[in-house]
């Protein structure tokens, strides 16, 4: 579905990806897994066309994205919850979310989708008509993450969906991944520090260190990897 | 104290206020959704004017009835103030939108005194005088020393504008996606809003008040020259700094307080110092409240 090969991009001087390939298939949960500054959100931003690389290509279902503008990106069925949850303070949760839905024009649908969003994370549905910027963080990523699926997405690029939450949120969170994976057949990308969790609800996972993918494999199997829980799980 | 002399001042300051605000709005949303102070804004409302002349010399020459002639001179003055606006967007800001904010402003600058000697050189330096396009409104005749015309006019078609513009950043998509873009605007990209697109929207929204404030304006005044947006630019953008720039009620509320501030200053104390009060009232404000009246210093959470 998602075709990331060999893609180098720079911040000014710096090389963010060094010649990164990687591979996401429909259907599938994929962690990307790695310490701060190891070029995570640059791979999602390289994905969404925020950060052009500068060789290399990206391809879903065949189209190359690395030429198109990021709202034709999202056109194509990727959304992004970003990292930092970026909801829009000054606009209530129903704007939010019905901005999540801009390049949609099936208002009947639309309404439904909101309902079910509401019914997903019921605390949105009390706080519909409270601005952004009164949520505490977790309903703010809550938020984040039903904004993106407002778009009905085919491809879910999540960044840090656990960052600064608390155990039992992060819990709801994951949980609600997964269904929407299952229930509504969402191929999900997701960055993630907390390795732990990322990769017990993955199929695959990758290690990106220092901008390059170090390690490949199975959720499963990088749960056991020495390296692995050495570096990331704090064993 | 004459109770009707306060109420002509009052009255004559709402009218400055009406105009204030129609080009105080094109300040206020430019810099909320691209961060950039427009310095060419007061040029377009200067070229809704001319626009406006010219068809209506046109018109009168053709002997059109005055109510059509103002219809019709106002809604050329918009198409054209509004395709200036977005074109200097596309030339002059869009190519620096990456660079610092600096160059822009420079950019806008320079786009000032171009379209101002543009008009200097295809005009003239002379003022010219502008029809009375507005016609006397019979109704008025009690109140006629208190309150005009063009002065009616310049409140009902401000209220329409006014009332339009917040129903259209309300509640139409487009509007959202201003308000978003102004915002966030990375994040708006991520939801599949054409940035661009909204951009243009902004300049065209914005020029096409300041060009109904142009035609309005210099009908009541009865001349023009290619000056006229310079100064009343500033003491619009006076006018959306007072207010808190960024924000569109503030805008609209700082374009009142300072119609009043003028007029009541020139009535009461002199007329010599008409421009000293703007900018004297501004610098108080500024001193107690350094966002303007309804700006606020948004707070993120991380």
């Amino acid at each position: 579905m998602l075709k990331i090969d060999n893609i180098n991009t720079f911040y000014g001087h710096i090389h963010a990806l060094k010649g990164i390939s990687l591979e996401v298939k429909q259907g599938e949960i994929i962690s990307l897994i790695g310490a701060n500054g190891a070029g995570k959100s640059t791979t999602l931003l390289s994905i969404s066309g925020l950060e052009k690389p500068r060789s290399g290509s990206i391809t879903f279902n065949g189209e190359d994205l690395t030429r198109m503008t990021p709202d034709s990106i999202v056109s194509l069925g990727i959304s992004q919850a970003p990292e930092g949850r970026r909801i829009f303070p000054s606009l209530t949760v129903l704007e939010n979310l019905e901005l999540g839905a801009f390049l949609r024009n099936d208002k009947k649908q639309i309404k439904k989708d909101i309902e079910f969003m509401y019914s997903l994370f019921p605390i949105l549905g009390d706080r519909r008509h409270q601005l952004g910027g009164t949520l505490s963080g977790g309903e703010q990523q809550m938020l984040t993450i039903s904004r993106a699926l407002m778009m009905e997405p085919k491809l879910l690029l999540l960044d840090e969906p656990s960052l600064g939450l608390a155990p039992l949120i992060v819990k709801q969170i994951f949980e609600i991944i997964q269904k929407v994976n299952k229930e509504h057949n969402i191929t999900v990308f997701l960055v993630e520090q907390n390795a732990n969790q990322a990769l017990k609800i993955s199929d695959r996972g990758y290690v990106l260190q220092n901008g390059v993918i170090t390690l490949s494999d199975t959720g499963e199997n990088l749960l056991k990897n020495d390296d692995v829980r050495k570096a990331y799980l704090g064993v | 104290m004459d109770v009707g002399y306060f109420f002509k001042l009052l009255l004559s300051g709402l009218t400055r206020g009406s105009i204030y605000a129609l080009i105080a709005l094109g300040y206020t949303m430019v810099y909320g959704i691209i961060k950039l102070i427009n310095f060419a804004h007061g040029e377009l409302y200067m070229i809704g004017a001319f626009t406006g002349l010219i068809v209506a010399s046109v018109l009168n020459y053709a002997g059109v009835d005055p109510v059509l002639t103002l219809v019709i001179a106002t809604i050329f003055a918009i198409i054209f103030s509004s395709a200036f606006g977005v074109t200097i967007e596309k030339i002059a800001y869009k190519p620096l939108r990456n660079t610092q904010r600096l160059s822009a402003l420079i950019s806008a600058i320079g786009v000032s005194m171009f379209l101002q000697n543009f008009v200097l050189l295809f005009q003239t330096s002379d003022f010219l005088s502008f029809p009375n396009l507005i016609p006397e409104f019979k109704f008025l005749a009690p109140v006629e020393n208190y309150l005009s015309s063009p002065q009616i006019l310049i409140y009902i078609c401000t209220a329409i504008f006014l009332i339009g513009f917040t129903v259209l950043v309300k509640f139409t998509k487009i509007g959202k996606a201003m308000r978003a873009t102004a915002q966030d605007s990375k994040m708006s990209l991520l939801l599949g809003i054409n940035i661009n697109k909204v951009i243009s929207v902004t300049f065209l929204t914005g020029s096409a008040a300041a060009a109904i404030g142009g035609v309005l304006i210099s009908s009541q005044v009865g001349q023009i020259n290619f000056y006229i947006g310079f100064i009343v630019g500033i003491k619009a953008f006076v006018a959306a700094v007072l207010g808190g720039i960024g924000s569109i009620g503030g805008a609209v509320l700082g374009a009142f307080v300072l119609g009043l501030v003028e007029s009541f200053g020139t009535g009461y104390i002199s007329s010599d110092y008409e421009d000293l009060f703007a900018f004297l009232f501004l610098i108080l404000i500024l001193t107690f409240k350094p966002s303007g009246l309804l700006g606020k210093s948004l707070k993120q959470k991380v």
